[in-house]
């Protein structure tokens, strides 16, 4: 079932490059559907999930490279689960707003977008290091198409930024993913890929450190987590709507879900030695981002400042090191995904009718379109995490776990629950509000009903998820536990402790502060076989 | 019987004229045929290294260098003359199209 | 009257009806939303009073069925569970809340009727009712939440439907501005008040009481430290100086008179704002613990009913002098909650929210008779051209100076007895209460004298059309006038003995004893003398302190403080963080990385001449070197 999901985006998108060239209307209802397809076939993995259990679900393994021990090895468990239902469950909307957005090389576009999905699937399901840096790489180039052909006049430049920028980290993380499966080899007598195995690898502090800063890099760009965001705004402000969409909505959780799945359970120790600076960026992100939202003069812009100072959020949470803050972290990412993905909607949907972002161009726009700028008001109010919609459980539990983990970093964090609502509001008070200052704003056309149809599924679930988060909160539970236990068990110990043990337990190991060796003799052998 | 040393030496004078040549001389074709002066020069201590040595693999060596320097001078030869028939001319100075 | 030990209602009846007071505003938001402009006004003003008054229905069963020493509690569905923090979402009567929803209700039910006949012309009536109705949802679910968490969505859902209903005319820039004003205010106190909770969730967590509802944490909290208690207890009391507008975060409310009138007299007087004085009197536990925490609230609220009687006293907007009222009787509220006195404070919330809400509805009927004119400067004479409004504003006017008799009297009474010989009072929070007091009749007076009294200051085709409002908005005033002259002998005292224990009558001093009565007296006097036998004397005592004046009258500039202090900086600094930090340094720094790897590539490029026989030359050179390096 899991292969259904990552592979019938891609099978569609083949599909489409045997349609006729002229053709886009079938072309785009091809893709639609082909997304649709992907959700409903994604809704039986909630079906049929097993809250009861931590291990991974709908596991497949296949074996891929024999030589190196490379598998095909898919599975979701209550963390990823969500996620890939996000994905999913945006895909279809995106690919509906394109009716509006796009108008040329149509095909072509669908085309990336489908490639896209079948990327961030992947990643989101994939339980094999080189699977999952695979599919990690293959979301990189669709994107990277996407922003260069459909994006704004300096496309080129926030392209290559977002592609070179994101590559810089991930070969760091590739260097790193290759040490594991070489240390594995030299503890185990074999490679391996494995993410459930080399969770058992025992790594020295130092080793954790320079491993963990390797993968911290790459997803601390992909979150962006201060101060690697400035690829974020140029991206967001070029790509087309449907980009941004999926770039704010998908792409950004890949870090949050990194350091989750990967970066934290790998490096325990690590990664708690690392928690004084991560709080640190993250605090800083958080009153950052939403102060330089604040004086943002362009629509896409700002909401992409504040989607540093949201996910700023979501790392806290999850540096929390406790249930709480991780939960919340994980329900923020899926809020992040929905409001902030709206948001960019909506504001395609305005550019779309009068061809500018600039918030000094709008005004006084509830009395000509009240029904988007009711839609837009709900969003906003999410955005901001008021209770009763989504965004105020996750991030009630982010800042009720921070708060335990660090009273501090919880004080400062509260201040940008202060400032999100304040660069929200004086937004949509310029936007919306006031008398109409420009002629061209009294001819502006209300919300079409396919628009309508788009939003109409993002509120239903921004009010769900903000009145009753236990369904997901349950399914989320046992794994959220068994990576806290992972973390917090071999902090039982003293750092010097436990590595002295896990020394003893591999005496034929190099002494714990030697210098890297990549290679041994024994690995050789090992190949061969 | 003439020394091997004879031999060595003078192959080394015809490879240090040969290196003389591509390195100094601006005509393609001068150059070409300072190539073809080291590839004998080499040709000259292989033989006689084989003849010295008592040994066939120093002349094999010999007949395939030579069979590869007859099909270069060819592929050599018909590169310098579509060069002359595209810029007129064969001097390597002025042959800098890969120049960045 | 001092608190003996408080008793705890322990008796939990689970029932299954409390739901459906929230419920009804509810549905009617999402009639008003679906159908409202659909169905006419004439559906909207039947359904959303409609809504409203079956809440009240349902609020006064619960009310009649309020057990002994005990109370029932709706659990709706389990909310957010998370480790070892669990929340439902559940609803909670015990005689506070009971009393509560039935003033949010009954008082709510009057305003919205009278909405009906004040938004007569208005073409987005739908709209709205439906804040209207979200609005009465939002605070019932603040006055019955069953735990802080609940309390806490209540809280930020009236603040959003304040916003909302602020800014209802969003044409106006400057009505727009007063609603994300008051937003923004309320947010930073919400801060404040998330943090308490957090504090005191995880402090009462570390003794093993994972929980956040009144009940649990009034049972467990004496294993708390004084310290816990007492940072608890301020941190949820910066959350209640930004709802119920005390010093410092009171500057939104005055502000907040941008909206329409009914939504003036039913959140920002009656009700909302009376949030805090909940939250703290549902809290009484908690801050009896802590003498810290109870002075600063006494000290606080002194403060800010002084300063806000001072202010008022020179507005010339009807509104205004409202307003600053409004935040002076929080201030007496939370006098009240800071020297002990818990059952005076609710009962004073109770009375005010009767008459101050007829003063508002008051005001509304004025303005709406004088075409939208909000200056009493230039009204004057309205006596006998509307009679009801005249007659019910007075009654409201004596109520809150504190007239004997009236409701006013006897709360703001309680009150200041209790300031004087509480252990938690002293002589000084008694005299700047009873100044504030005296000044508050002196005020209230002024106001209705220049506005009903002497010969009318309108100009002609304004003063031909004053007349008496509809009977849609006279009904309302008339019952809560009548409330307003009785709503004193509803006496609380014996009927909230439950939640803050039974009280014992004060021993005062005769002096103290009259203190309200001379107080009102004095200051309606002094009002009656300046505006009605001298007319003059009020401009010239103007003209002689103008200085004083000009600083009331700018309402101490803190406004224009708090735009330099903050507002001002924090934009500068976020602009300088954008444009020179994020922009210049941060991706500087990123493009410095790529333009460095540019111009090595540029370099490195000046080695490739072209030139073959360069070429061969390193050739050369390197087979040179390599064998150098072999030969020696």
């Amino acid at each position: 079932m899991v292969s259904a999901i990552v592979f019938t985006p891609l099978f569609a998108a083949l599909i489409l490059l045997f349609l006729p060239k002229d053709d886009e209307e079938g072309a785009r209802r091809l893709a639609f559907g082909a997304s649709l397809l992907t959700f409903v076939i994604s809704l039986g993995l909630l079906a049929k999930f097993d809250s009861g259990t931590a291990d991974f679900q709908f596991v497949e393994r296949l074996t891929w490279i024999e030589d190196f021990r490379i598998q095909y090895h898919v599975g979701v468990d209550g963390i990823s689960l969500f996620l890939v239902l996000l994905t999913t469950f945006l895909m279809p909307l995106v690919l509906l707003a394109s009716w509006g957005d796009v108008h040329k090389r149509v095909k072509e576009y669908l085309f990336f977008f489908l490639l896209l999905e079948t990327g961030m699937v992947g990643t989101f399901v994939a339980l094999d290091l080189f699977l999952f840096y695979v599919f990690w790489e293959v979301m990189l180039i669709p994107m990277y198409f996407l922003i260069g052909v459909w994006g704004g006049p300096r496309r080129i430049y926030a392209a290559l930024k977002f592609l070179i920028y994101t590559m810089v980290g991930s070969l760091l993380m590739l260097v790193a993913i290759l040490y594991l499966a070489y240390q594995h080899n030299a503890q185990h007598q074999n490679v391996t890929f494995d993410l459930l195995q080399l969770y058992n690898l025992t790594l020295s502090l130092t080793e954790q450190k320079w491993l963990f800063a390797a993968f911290a890099l790459s997803f601390a760009i992909k979150v962006p987590l201060f101060p690697f965001h400035t690829w974020l705004p140029d991206a967001h402000v070029e790509a087309p709507t449907g980009g941004s969409v999926i770039l704010a909505g998908v792409l950004l959780k890949m870090g949050t879900y990194g350091f989750l799945r990967f970066a934290i359970p790998l490096f325990p120790e690590a990664a708690h030695a690392a928690v004084p600076i991560i709080m640190a960026l993250a605090v800083i992100g958080i009153v950052y981002g939403a102060l330089v939202a604040m004086v943002q003069p362009d629509l896409k812009k700002l909401v992409a400042y504040s989607s540093v100072s949201h996910l700023g959020f979501v790392v806290l949470g999850l540096f929390a090191f406790n249930v709480q803050g991780i939960e919340g972290a994980v329900y923020q990412m899926l809020n992040h995904g929905l409001s902030t993905g709206a948001l960019f909607l909506l504001v395609g949907m305005i550019y779309e009718r009068r061809h500018t972002r600039l918030i000094s161009e709008y005004g006084g726009l509830w009395k000509q379109v009240p029904l988007y700028a009711s839609i837009f008001l709900v969003v906003m109010l999410s955005s901001i995490g008021l209770p009763g919609l989504n965004g105020f459980v996750g991030e009630f539990l982010i800042l009720l776990g921070t708060f335990k983990a660090n009273p501090w970093a919880g004080a400062l964090a509260v201040s940008g629950v202060v400032l999100g609502a304040v660069y929200m509001l004086w937004m949509y008070q310029r936007v919306i509000f006031g008398p109409i200052k420009n002629e061209e704003n009294a001819k502006l056309v209300d919300l079409s009903p396919r628009e309508v149809a788009i939003f109409v599924p993002l509120l239903a679930l921004m009010l769900f998820m903000g009145l009753y988060p236990q369904p997901l909160l349950t399914r989320m539970e046992k794994s959220v536990e068994a990576t806290l236990k992972r973390v917090n068990v071999l902090r039982q110990a003293s750092p010097e402790q436990s590595r002295r043990a896990q020394y003893e337990r591999f005496p034929n190991r190099p002494p714990l502060d030697s210098p890297v060796i990549l290679s041994s003799s024994k690995d050789d052998t090992e190949l061969k076989h | 019987m003439v020394p091997i040393n004879y031999h060595l030496i003078l192959s080394g004078i015809l490879f240090t004229i040969g290196v003389m040549g591509v390195l100094l001389r601006r005509n393609t074709i001068i150059i070409f045929m300072a190539v073809e002066l080291m590839l004998n020069a080499v040709n000259l201590s292989f033989v006689a290294l084989a003849r010295q040595l008592g040994s066939m693999d120093g002349q094999v060596i010999v007949f395939f260098v030579m069979a590869v320097a007859a099909a270069e001078a060819a592929v050599g030869l018909a590169i310098i003359l579509s060069v002359f028939r595209n810029r007129e001319t064969v001097n390597a100075d002025e042959l800098n199209l890969m120049r960045w | 009257m001092e608190h003996a030990h408080a008793i705890v209602p322990t008796v939990v009846h689970t029932v299954s009806y409390l739901r459906f007071i929230v419920l009804f505003p509810l549905l009617g938001v999402l009639f008003n939303i679906f159908l409202g402009q659909r169905l006419g006004r004439k559906a909207v003003n039947y359904v959303a009073p409609g809504v409203v008054l079956l809440s009240f229905l349902f609020s006064f069963v619960a009310f009649l069925r309020l057990p002994q020493d005990g109370a029932l509690v709706d659990t709706v569905w389990p909310w957010i569970t998370s480790g070892s923090f669990h929340v439902d979402f559940a609803l909670r009567v015990d005689p506070l809340s009971a009393m509560m929803s039935l003033v949010v209700t009954g008082v709510g039910f009057l305003i919205h009727v009278y909405s009906t006949g004040y938004m007569a012309h208005d073409e987005d009536v739908a709209r709205y009712f439906a804040y209207l109705n979200l609005f009465t949802a939002a605070m019932l679910l603040l006055v019955l939440g069953e735990n802080l968490l609940i309390l806490f969505v209540g809280w930020e859902g009236v603040g959003l439907c304040s916003y909302l209903l602020i800014g209802f005319w969003y044409t106006d820039d400057e009505k727009a501005s007063a609603g994300k004003k008051a937003f923004i205010v309320n947010r930073i106190g919400d801060a404040g008040f998330l943090l308490g909770l957090f504090l005191l969730f995880w402090s009462l967590g570390a003794k093993g009481v994972w929980t956040l509802s009144f009940s649990e944490i009034q049972a467990h909290a004496s294993a708390l430290s004084v310290e816990t208690v007492t940072a608890i207890c301020l941190l949820l009391f910066v959350g209640a100086t930004g709802k119920s507008a005390q010093i410092p975060l009171y500057v939104w409310l005055p502000d907040a008179m941008a909206g329409p009138t009914p939504v003036s007299a039913l959140i920002h007087a009656a009700t909302m704002v009376t949030a805090g004085v909940y939250m703290i009197a549902r809290l009484h536990f908690l801050y009896s613990m802590s003498t810290t925490a109870l002075a600063v609230v006494a000290i606080v609220g002194a403060a800010t009913a002084l300063f806000a009687a001072t202010i008022a006293v020179v507005q010339t907007d009807i509104k205004k002098v409202l307003a600053y009222s409004t935040v002076s009787q929080l201030g007496y509220m939370f006098l009240g909650l800071g020297v002990g006195a818990y059952t005076a404070s609710v009962f004073h919330l109770m009375t005010h929210a009767f008459f101050k809400a007829l003063l508002f509805l008051g005001a509304g009927s004025v303005i709406h008779g004088m075409s939208d004119e909000q200056d009493i400067r230039k009204m004057g004479g309205l006596k006998n051209k509307m009679p009801t409004t005249y007659g019910t504003f007075l009654v409201a006017c004596l109520a809150i100076a504190g007239f004997p008799g009236l409701s006013g009297f006897f709360s703001k009474d309680l009150i200041l007895e209790e300031a004087f010989v509480s252990e938690h009072g002293s002589w000084l929070l008694w005299l700047v209460g009873t100044v504030g007091a005296g000044m508050t009749a002196f005020y209230m007076f002024r106001l209705l004298f220049v506005t009903f009294w002497g010969e009318t200051r309108a100009s002609p085709e304004v003063a031909h059309h004053i007349h008496e409002s509809p009977v849609s908005m006279t009904c309302p005033l008339v019952v809560l006038a009548v409330l307003s002259l009785v709503g004193g002998y509803f006496t609380l005292l014996h009927f909230l003995s439950p939640i803050f224990g039974e009280p014992h009558e004060p021993h005062v001093p005769f002096l103290i004893r009259y203190d309200t009565t001379l107080a009102s007296l004095i200051g309606i006097g002094l009002a009656y003398q300046m505006y009605v036998r001298d007319p003059d004397m009020a401009e010239r005592f103007g003209r002689q302190f103008s200085g004083l004046h000009q600083l009331l009258a700018n309402k101490y500039y803190v406004d224009e403080l708090y735009d330099a202090v903050i507002v001002r900086p924090v934009v500068a600094a976020s602009n300088w963080l954008w444009q020179v930090w994020d922009t210049l340094v941060i991706d500087g720094t990123v493009n410095g990385a790529a333009q460095t790897m540019d111009a090595s590539g540029l370099l490195l490029r000046l080695w490739q001449t072209g030139n073959v026989q360069n070429y061969a030359l390193s050739f050369l050179i390197g087979a040179v070197a390599i064998l150098g390096y072999y030969l020696w």
